[in-house]
């Protein structure tokens, strides 16, 4: 074949230029036959590029450190992405009001749970208080945004201004809290976070001004984003867009934005550091690992990602009193990490979905369970089955499956991955 | 002058519980390594089985007490087998998590258990009172019986555990498991079976606080569960794995919290009502500021 094609060429044509890069190329897979290596992986500016033929069929192919760490490393793992970010734009339109709401609260616990994720799973510093961050991230927004009422304050401001200030006001709080929790460790940290979380909901049950008051509450932050009020209906081209679907978009974009913002965090230096302090943080501390600065930052991280999603979760919930930002709702949290896959960003999401989907779930299955009952009578109620099933499932995935639903995942893929050998 | 005294009482009353309370924290943390969250789910419980022998069965008091104590020991060592044993080895986090998951289960099951109706455990006490200074028309410096019985339960109590871990050649068996694991399963000890033990007697010694927490008379909710939450700041003051750290946090705590609720409503209203609850762990924070181990837990010393 190949020696045909001299043949065809004629002297003087623009095409003389070329014959010669498939010579080259036949020179190069010769030396790399006998290297046993390429020479366009080594060097040049084509450097890590391959043959496409080469990466088919073999997904974790790598021919550089920066394709190896990158987002996205694997093409299947671009497809999910984007078919499940497809998915998740369409799914309001079609979905039912109730439907799409709920979905906006697991996207909002997704982003509390990636923030605690941060400090737990990447950082390994457990902690019980992460409910009061989202509730300083709730109450800064309320008042930057909210409206005043007889005894609430509200400066009504733009959303824009209060997600920023909801990240920024629990942010220092942390920054504040930081030293004294990077004092002490491991189960002492727990309770301490635990202190945190009780001091702070008498704090915010005396600060009327602010939240509303013990058992009364306040309205979240009013939904005026960039001057567009979200509360009316829009029209893009053909869509109505409702405000229900607004608020799910909002959602949606900030949980994909910090959610990207999380894992890339978590393949920088700064995320080793974070891993290398929770596998043992003295010999972090010897390798170079400022703990200080890194115990700090997850938990000033952590903290603003508590306090964006408590702003949203106080607008989608419509009122937030201070006795609900107590230990069941920390233990919620855990549970969304736990079950979802500590130290994964999208078995977070996982989780939180499930977390949030169950009840309906369970509320779904209800007429086909028989000792169920929606009434008092009855062995058990929706609520009491719903938590005995939390407590069930973190213990069994601890016990079980430590990685969590994304550790499940894990393992279906490898099956089908290295099918027909087990491994 | 009357108040503080008063308060003092109370204080050492409430503060003997929670010793009670964060000893048997001590004894399964210092056996195991975990930092049982469930506890309050084995106090309730124990409130609970009380409540069903005393009042419905109609034994008596003490009776119910000891076969409460031995039910919630069996469930405890039944909760460690199934739940615990599997994460030997796994970290401290991971098994503290577990006992949360526990936490709910027990605290839910407190709930469907309690539902049916308004439950008292019949205590010999209830609110009767001792006058120690009568003033004129009012008794100045009251002491409740309760207390009086609390002090004196809990120090029978901690002097015969003591005691038996001292002198006893099974007390001595636990102490080595706690130290070291492996030394002490090559020394021929049966290092599961002293987790077991050690579960049981955690959990016996929470069901006795949660009784003497009941026994004032008034009537027993679910939701009381919660009060062994405020054992944790003791825990913590005393240091997580020391048993007179338990003790004297218990008592400190105890003190704290009633003085806190005779001064602080006239004193500093803008704190807020129930205000006792939370200062144990403002206590806790501080000493924690300068103790990062509490007063008298071990610095963990770790090889890297």
């Amino acid at each position: 074949m190949t020696t045909s094609t001299p043949e065809r060429e004629t002297p003087g044509t623009p095409e003389r230029e070329t014959p010669g890069t498939p010579a080259r190329e036949t020179t190069d897979s010769a030396t790399s036959r006998l290297t046993g290596q390429s020479r366009s992986l080594l060097a040049g500016p084509d450097r890590g590029r391959v043959n496409r033929n080469a990466l088919r069929g073999r997904p974790r192919l790598y021919t550089s450190y920066a394709g190896d760490s990158a987002l996205l490393n694997t093409p299947a793992k671009r497809w999910w992405t984007l078919a499940v970010i497809l998915l998740a734009l369409v799914l309001p339109f079609w979905l039912t009001r109730d439907l799409s709401h709920l979905l906006s609260v697991a996207m909002v616990m997704a982003i509390a749970g990636i923030g605690l994720n941060l400090l737990t799973g990447y950082a390994g510093q457990i902690s019980l208080g992460h409910p009061f961050f989202m509730a300083l991230g709730a109450y800064t927004g309320a008042v930057v945004a909210g409206e005043p009422g007889s005894i609430v304050i509200g400066w009504e401001l733009d959303l824009g201004i209060a997600l920023v200030l909801a990240a920024v006001v629990p942010g220092l709080v942390g920054l504040v809290v930081a030293p004294l929790a990077t004092r002490v460790r491991g189960l002492y940290l727990a309770v301490l976070t635990l202190g945190l979380l009780m001091l702070g909901e008498q704090v915010f049950k005396q600060w009327a001004s602010v939240t509303g008051g013990s058992g009364v509450g306040r309205a979240g932050a009013l939904p005026v984003l960039f001057g567009n009020d979200l509360e009316q209906t829009y029209a893009v081209g053909p869509l109505l867009i409702e405000p229900h679907v607004s608020l799910y978009l909002l959602c949606l974009v900030l949980l994909v934005a910090l959610a990207v913002a999380a894992r890339n965090l978590a393949r920088s230096r700064t995320g080793r550091a974070f891993a290398a302090v929770r596998d043992r943080d003295i010999a972090a501390e010897i390798m170079g690992v400022n703990l200080l600065r890194t115990k700090t930052l997850a938990f000033v991280l952590s903290s603003a990602y508590a306090g964006v999603a408590g702003c949203l979760y106080a607008i989608l919930i419509g009122r937030v009193a201070p006795e609900q930002w107590n230990i069941l709702f920390a233990i919620n949290l855990l549970a969304i990490v736990v079950i979802g896959g500590v130290a994964t960003i999208s078995g977070t999401l996982i989780g939180a979905a499930f977390v949030v989907l169950l009840p309906r779930l369970l509320e779904w299955l209800a007429p086909w369970l028989p000792f169920v009952s929606t009434g008092s009578g009855g062995l058990i109620t929706i609520f009491q089955l719903e938590s005995i099933l939390f407590g069930a499932l973190i213990v069994l995935f601890l016990i079980l499956e430590p990685r969590g639903l994304f550790g499940l995942w894990h393992r279906i893929r490898t099956y089908f991955t290295t099918w027909p050998f087990s491994y | 002058m009357g108040n503080l005294v008063t308060a003092v009482l109370a204080g050492l009353g409430d503060g003997a519980v929670y010793a009670l309370i964060a000893v048997s924290f001590v004894i399964i943390f210092r056996a195991t390594g975990v930092l049982n969250f469930a506890q309050p789910g084995l106090l309730i419980l124990g409130t609970f089985f009380t409540s069903v022998l005393a009042v419905d069965q109609g034994l008596p008091f003490w009776v119910a007490v000891a076969l409460a104590m031995l039910i919630v020991a069996v469930i405890s060592m039944g909760i460690e087998r199934v739940a615990i044993r599997p994460m030997i080895g796994r970290p401290v986090f991971s098994t503290a998590l577990v006992t949360v998951g526990l936490f709910i289960m027990l605290l839910i099951l407190a709930f469907r258990l309690f539902a049916a109706r308004a439950r008292t455990i019949n205590d010999p006490w209830q609110l009767d009172q001792w006058c120690l200074v009568q003033g004129e028309g009012s008794c100045t410096v009251a002491f409740y019986q309760h207390h009086a019985g609390k002090i004196v339960v809990v120090a029978v109590v901690l002097a015969v555990l003591g005691l038996w871990l001292s002198r006893s050649r099974t007390g001595l068996a636990m102490r080595a498991t706690s130290l070291d694991q492996e030394a002490a399963l090559a020394q021929g000890i049966n290092v599961g079976r002293m987790f077991s033990l050690a579960w049981g007697i955690g959990g016996a010694l929470a069901a006795l606080a949660g009784i003497l927490l009941a026994a004032n008379g008034s009537v027993v909710q679910a939701n009381d569960a919660l009060f062994a939450l405020v054992a944790l700041p003791a825990l913590i003051l005393g240091g997580i794995d020391s048993l007179r750290g338990a003790l004297v946090g218990g008592l400190v705590m105890g003190i704290v919290s009633a003085l806190a609720r005779t001064y602080q409503p006239v004193h500093a209203p803008w704190l807020g009502p129930n205000f006792e609850n939370v200062a144990p762990y403002l206590v806790m924070i501080l000493v924690l500021l300068i103790r990062p181990y509490g007063l008298f837990g071990t610095k963990e010393v770790q090889r890297v």
